[in-house]
Parts: C-alpha cells; sequence; structure tokens
C-alpha cells in the first residue's frame, strides 16, 4: 500500500527542494539593502594594478573629491541605460564628481564593441573622445542590431567634424589597439568580467547598489563624505 | 520479452524523471535572475542580459522562465506517475514535451534571429527539451 504513496511522495519532496532552490537563490541575487557601501576592491591604486590606458579619458575637475571610474561596453544595453543617469549624476555633482571611462567591450559576445571602442579611441587621438562616447550611447539602439555598424559610425564620425583621413588610419592602428588593451589589462586584474562596473575612488560599487534607483547617487554621497575611504 | 520491454518503458521514464530535473533548476535559476534585475548587466559569460531582457521573456505579464518552471516541474510530476504505472500521465507526458518542443524551436529561433544573442541557460534548457523529446519517443517505440 505504501506503494501507492511513494510517487506523490517523490513528487512532493521534488516540489520542496524546487521551492527552496527558489528562495537561496533569492537571498543570494537580491539586491542588498545597503547602499553606499562599496566592496572590498581596495588594491585598484596599488602599485602592482595595472593603471589602465594613459592618460585616462576624464571628465570633470582633476582635484575633484571623487573619481568615478566606469568600465563599459559600448554595446551594452545597461551601459547605454547608466549613461543619461550618470550624466545627470555629473551635473548635480558639479566639481565634486570626475569621471574616467574605461574600455571593456565584452568580445565576441557584442559583435559591434570593439568597432565602437576603436572609434571612440580614435576620435579620442582628435580630442573628441567624450563627443564620441555620448554619440555611441545616445544612438545606440540605431546601430546595435545593425549586421555592419561601421557606416553609421562613420556617419557619426563625420558629424563631429573629425578628420576622416587620420581617422581610417588609426582606427586599425597600434596606437588605438594599444589604449583599449591596456584598459582591458586593468579590468582583468580587477577582475571585472561585467559591465557597466563602476569605482568610486578606486572602490567598486557592488552591482547590487548599482542597480537600485538612486544606489548610485548615494554611493557617491558616501564616498564624499568620506565613509568609503 | 514484453516484461523487459516494460521494464525498459518504465526505466525510460526514471531517465526522463531526471532529466526533467535539470530543466527545472535551469529555469528556477532564470526565473530568479529576470526578477532579481540580474539582467540589467552584461557579462562576459552569457547573453542572458539581452536576452532575459527582451520583449520575448514575458508571455501575458509572466516570465517566460516560470512558465519553463512550471513545465519541467510537470514533466516530473508526470513521469514519476508514468514510472509508477498510471498509464494516463505517459499519455498527458507525450502531449506536454511535444508543446514544449515547439516552444523551444520558437525560443532557440528567436534568440538566433530576432535578439541576436544567445543565453547559455536558455540553451541549456533547449537541449533539455530535445533530450526530453528524444526519450519520449524512445518510450513509445518501446513501449507502443
Amino acid at each position: 500500500m505504501t506503494k501507492r504513496f511513494l510517487p506523490f511522495a517523490i513528487i512532493a519532496v521534488v516540489l520542496l527542494l524546487a521551492l527552496l532552490l527558489a528562495w537561496t537563490l533569492f537571498r543570494w541575487l537580491e539586491p542588498s539593502q545597503a547602499t553606499g557601501n562599496l566592496a572590498a576592491t581596495p588594491e585598484a591604486s596599488g602599485p602592482k594594478m595595472p593603471p589602465g590606458a594613459l592618460p585616462p579619458h576624464v571628465r570633470g575637475e582633476a582635484n575633484a573629491a571623487v573619481t568615478l571610474e566606469e568600465f563599459g561596453d559600448f554595446q551594452c544595453p545597461p551601459c547605454g541605460a547608466l549613461y543619461p543617469e550618470l550624466k545627470k549624476l555629473e551635473g548635480e555633482f558639479g566639481s565634486q564628481l570626475r569621471v574616467i571611462f574605461r574600455e571593456r567591450p565584452l568580445m565576441p559576445m557584442h559583435k559591434h564593441a570593439l568597432l565602437a571602442a576603436s572609434f571612440a579611441e580614435a576620435a579620442g587621438f582628435q580630442g573628441k573622445f567624450w563627443e564620441m562616447h555620448d554619440k555611441l550611447y545616445e544612438n545606440q539602439t540605431t546601430w546595435i542590431e545593425l549586421d555592419d555598424a561601421r557606416p553609421k559610425f562613420i556617419e557619426y564620425a563625420r558629424s563631429l567634424g573629425l578628420d576622416m583621413d587620420r581617422l581610417a588610419r588609426d582606427i586599425d592602428g597600434p596606437a588605438v589597439e594599444a589604449r583599449i588593451f591596456l584598459d582591458g589589462n586593468r579590468a582583468h586584474a580587477l577582475g571585472i568580467d561585467g559591465t557597466p562596473t563602476v569605482l568610486l575612488n578606486n572602490r567598486e560599487v557592488p552591482f547590487d547598489t548599482l542597480k537600485q534607483p538612486n544606489g548610485l547617487r548615494g554611493a557617491i554621497n558616501a564616498a564624499l563624505s568620506g565613509k568609503a575611504p | 520479452m514484453a516484461g523487459t520491454s516494460a521494464s525498459r518503458g518504465r526505466l525510460l521514464y526514471w531517465i526522463m524523471a531526471a532529466v526533467s530535473l535539470v530543466g527545472l533548476g535551469d529555469s528556477i535559476y532564470l526565473t530568479v535572475q529576470h526578477l532579481t534585475g540580474e539582467t540589467l548587466r552584461c557579462t562576459l559569460i552569457s547573453g542572458c542580459s539581452e536576452v532575459l531582457g527582451s520583449s520575448y521573456a514575458v508571455i501575458a505579464g509572466m516570465p517566460l522562465a516560470i512558465i519553463g518552471a512550471a513545465a519541467y516541474f510537470t514533466v516530473f510530476s508526470l513521469a514519476i506517475l508514468a514510472a509508477f504505472g498510471y498509464r494516463l500521465a505517459g499519455t498527458l507526458l507525450l502531449a506536454l514535451i511535444g508543446v514544449m518542443f515547439l516552444m523551444t524551436l520558437w525560443l532557440t529561433f528567436l534568440q538566433a534571429f530576432v535578439i541576436h544573442h544567445f543565453c547559455q541557460f536558455c540553451l541549456l534548457s533547449a537541449l533539455t527539451t530535445l533530450i526530453l523529446t528524444v526519450l519520449v519517443m524512445a518510450q513509445r517505440r518501446v513501449v507502443p
């Protein structure tokens, strides 16, 4: 007679285990409540840490109290979503905040990411890195699904008034490649394999914090008030 | 000989139950990822943020992954019941796996040609359903 109930007992046990798994995963992936707490990634400025491409692309005052370093991929939709938020925060914090951008193209998953990074870096050699950076993020949805994004990138470069001959030389040149490689070196050393990743004064902002509506603002405020060294 | 094929048929149900557990665990993980917003990040190892963040990941306001979890749990239950000799369960199992196979074809097509990104965990589910389809067909051949 017990055999009659055995299949139902097995099913009930599996249901319980499934619910337990769901609960455990929820606890593990759920955003933590602590905003403004920065993860323990201290050595980002240490002597052994690769500095990334030099000089870095910086927006803001050199002596700002807080340095925000973003590792981004122009083809990553969440990076595109962070872009307007970051612009707003730059406006809000003014001279207290300076922003550094690091290339972290996630190849081969994002097939245009490396080319986009190359265009931004090549524009950088003509002093227009941030203009290209903005253009790529602002128009992300128009080029992300294209089979060939190069014509669009060329169009953006033209609209920024870049020297197209020089751009064509730089795009596939060793200097652009070296910058992306050096940023990648730094990302690799810091164990950054996802984008966007944001460091505040060399400490990583946990992704849990970043994805909350006011998470990044809270983290910058915390860094300003010196809670995180 | 009839006894051997019947027991082989039962063994296949047990294997299906075991395989469905892989699908169940996988879709639970995807559900939690979907609901906790881990999809808001791009990572080197998976294209899941693009896939789970797309409009195809939700049907009538429900994350597709949770429907998948329910389907795999039902497959598990039916396979266990069938292994214990409930004939109706075997028939329902065949029908359910048939529907899941068609759904898998559609979702894999979407990833390849519409979203242009493959999510490893979605592909694992596709593989699981494919194996279940082969097993349920083999089962029908062993025990007509």
